[in-house]
C-alpha cells in the first residue's frame, strides 16, 4: 500500500503548480493521516536526493514542490530563452528584509530604518504579491500594518519564517565591529 | 513628463554614508564628521551636476550631519561642567547606521535566498516561457526612432514616373483595421514587414500614420532589441485585458 501511495504523492507533486501540503494530499489519499503522508513525502525526498536525479523534492511554504536540481538551471535557461531572471531591487530587498523581520510593521517604522521613502517600494511589493496587509495599528490616523505573505515563503524558498537566520546574528555582527573598535582604542 | 532618472546607486542617505565609511576606512562608532561630510557634499553636488533627482532625504541628511558638525566643533571649554556627561553629538546617527546596517545584512541574506530559489524550475512551463520572453531585454521605440525607419523606407519607395488617379483607397482608418486584424493572427509585426506590399507613397504614409494612431491610443506598443534593430510592433497587454471587457458590454 505505501509504495502504491508513495507513487501517487509522486504524481501529485508533479502536476501541482504550486506547493501542496500534506493535508491537501490528505483530501486525495483518504485513508492515511497527514502526518504518514509527510513521512512519505520525506522518504521519496531522500530517494530523489541520494540518486542524484534531475528533480528534487523542496519543502516550502508549508508544502512541498516539485523542482528541478539547480544543477541543471544552465540547460533549462537556455531552453527556456531565459535570463538570470528579473531580481528585486536593493531597495525592494531592504523593505522586505525590515517587514520579514519587525512585521506587523507600519510604513513610517520601515522609512525611520531606511531613512528614505518606501511608498513606491511597498505599492510593488503588494503588486508582486510579497506582501500582505496585516490590519491596522491602533494609533493615531491608524495606519496599514504590512506583513510577507506566502508567496514571500515560496519565492526565497523559505518553509517558515522561523527558517530566516536570526536578526541577532547581525546584531552580534554589527556589536563585534564595535568590540573590535572598542579594544583598539584599549590597544593604541 | 520629466526625464530626470532617480538615482539608484544608493538606496538612501543611510547607504551613502555606510559607503563613505566603508570607502575611508573608518570606524561607525567613531566617524571623522567633517571628512565625511565633506565627501557626502561632493557627492550631492555630482549627483546635481548630472541632473539627477535627489530624494529630499538625502538633503535632510546632509543638513543633519552638519549640525552634528557644528556641534563637535564647540571648544570644549565653552561646554558647562555638569554636562560632561552629555551624549555625543553622532550617537544618534551612529545607532542608526548600525540600525540600518543590521538590515542591510538581512537583505543581502534574502538576496542570495532569491539567487539560489532562481536556480530551481517548477512546472509549468508554459508561464515560464511567456515569462522569459518578457525577460529579453528591449526597449520602447522613440519617436525619432519610427520617424527614421520611416524615412528609409520612403526612400526605398520607386519615385512614381507615371501619374495615376489616385483614388481614395487608403485611408488611415482602414489601415489601423488592417492592422489590428493582422495583429490577432500574429504576435509580432515587424514594421518594415507592414510596408512590403505599399503600392505608392500614398499607402506609406497612411500606413505610418495608422501605426502613430495605434501607438497613441496605446494599443500598441513598438520595442527594438537594439538601437537601429528591426522595430517589431505588439498589442498593448494592457489594454487587452481592459479592452475585452468593454466590447462585451458594448456589444
Amino acid at each position: 500500500m505505501n509504495a502504491h501511495a508513495q507513487s501517487i504523492i509522486e504524481a501529485l507533486l508533479f502536476v501541482s503548480e504550486s506547493p501542496i501540503s500534506p493535508e491537501q494530499m490528505a483530501l486525495v489519499l483518504e485513508d492515511l493521516e497527514p502526518s504518514e503522508i509527510r513521512a512519505l513525502i520525506e522518504t521519496l525526498k531522500k530517494e530523489y536526493e541520494s540518486s542524484q536525479r534531475s528533480l528534487v523534492i523542496q519543502e516550502v511554504a508549508g508544502g512541498y514542490q516539485m523542482t528541478t536540481n539547480p544543477l541543471y538551471a544552465p540547460w533549462l535557461r537556455k531552453f527556456l530563452k531565459k535570463t538570470q531572471g528579473e531580481r528585486l531591487s536593493g531597495p525592494s530587498l531592504e523593505t522586505l528584509a525590515i517587514i520579514a523581520y519587525k512585521q506587523p510593521v507600519t510604513r513610517q517604522e520601515i522609512e525611520s530604518i531606511r531613512g528614505v521613502n518606501v511608498e513606491g517600494v511597498l505599492k510593488t511589493l503588494l503588486e508582486k504579491r510579497l506582501l500582505r496587509i496585516a490590519g491596522r495599528k491602533e494609533i493615531i490616523g491608524r495606519p496599514l500594518l504590512y506583513g510577507t505573505s506566502r508567496e514571500f515563503l515560496e519565492y526565497f524558498g523559505l518553509n517558515s519564517l522561523e527558517e530566516l537566520p536570526p536578526l541577532e546574528e547581525f546584531v552580534q555582527e554589527g556589536e563585534r565591529i564595535e568590540a573590535e573598535n572598542e579594544s583598539k582604542e584599549i590597544t593604541s | 513628463m520629466s526625464y530626470k532618472v532617480k538615482l539608484e546607486l544608493f538606496e538612501g542617505p543611510l547607504d551613502l554614508l555606510l559607503y563613505l565609511i566603508k570607502k575611508e576606512e573608518v570606524d561607525v562608532t567613531d566617524i571623522p564628521i567633517a571628512r565625511i561630510t565633506g565627501q557626502y557634499l561632493e557627492y550631492l553636488e555630482v549627483i546635481k551636476l548630472l541632473d539627477l533627482d535627489i530624494a529630499g532625504e538625502f538633503l535632510v541628511m546632509a543638513a543633519e550631519l552638519m549640525r552634528i558638525k557644528s556641534r563637535m566643533l564647540l571648544p570644549p571649554e565653552e561646554q558647562p561642567v555638569e554636562e560632561e556627561e552629555e551624549e555625543d553629538p553622532r550617537a544618534e546617527l551612529v545607532r542608526r547606521l548600525l540600525e540600518y546596517q543590521k538590515f542591510k545584512e538581512a537583505a543581502n541574506r534574502l538576496g542570495h535566498l532569491e539567487a539560489t530559489q532562481k536556480e530551481l524550475f517548477t512546472r509549468p512551463f508554459q508561464k515560464l516561457s511567456d515569462a522569459g520572453e518578457e525577460e529579453e531585454e528591449y526597449f520602447e521605440t522613440g519617436i525619432f526612432d519610427l520617424l527614421s525607419a520611416f524615412s528609409r523606407i520612403l526612400q526605398r519607395m520607386p519615385k512614381q514616373i507615371l501619374y495615376e488617379i489616385v483614388k481614395d483607397e487608403f485611408t488611415v482608418e482602414g489601415k489601423v483595421h488592417e492592422i489590428f486584424h493582422l495583429l490577432v493572427t500574429q504576435p509580432v509585426l515587424y514594421f518594415s514587414h507592414l510596408f512590403e506590399k505599399a503600392k505608392n507613397r500614398l499607402e506609406v504614409v497612411a500606413i505610418f500614420l495608422a501605426i502613430l494612431e495605434l501607438i497613441r491610443l496605446q494599443e500598441i506598443v513598438v520595442r527594438q532589441r537594439t538601437l537601429f534593430s528591426e522595430i517589431e510592433i505588439l498589442r498593448n497587454k494592457d489594454k487587452i485585458e481592459s479592452g475585452v471587457k468593454k466590447g462585451e458590454t458594448q456589444e
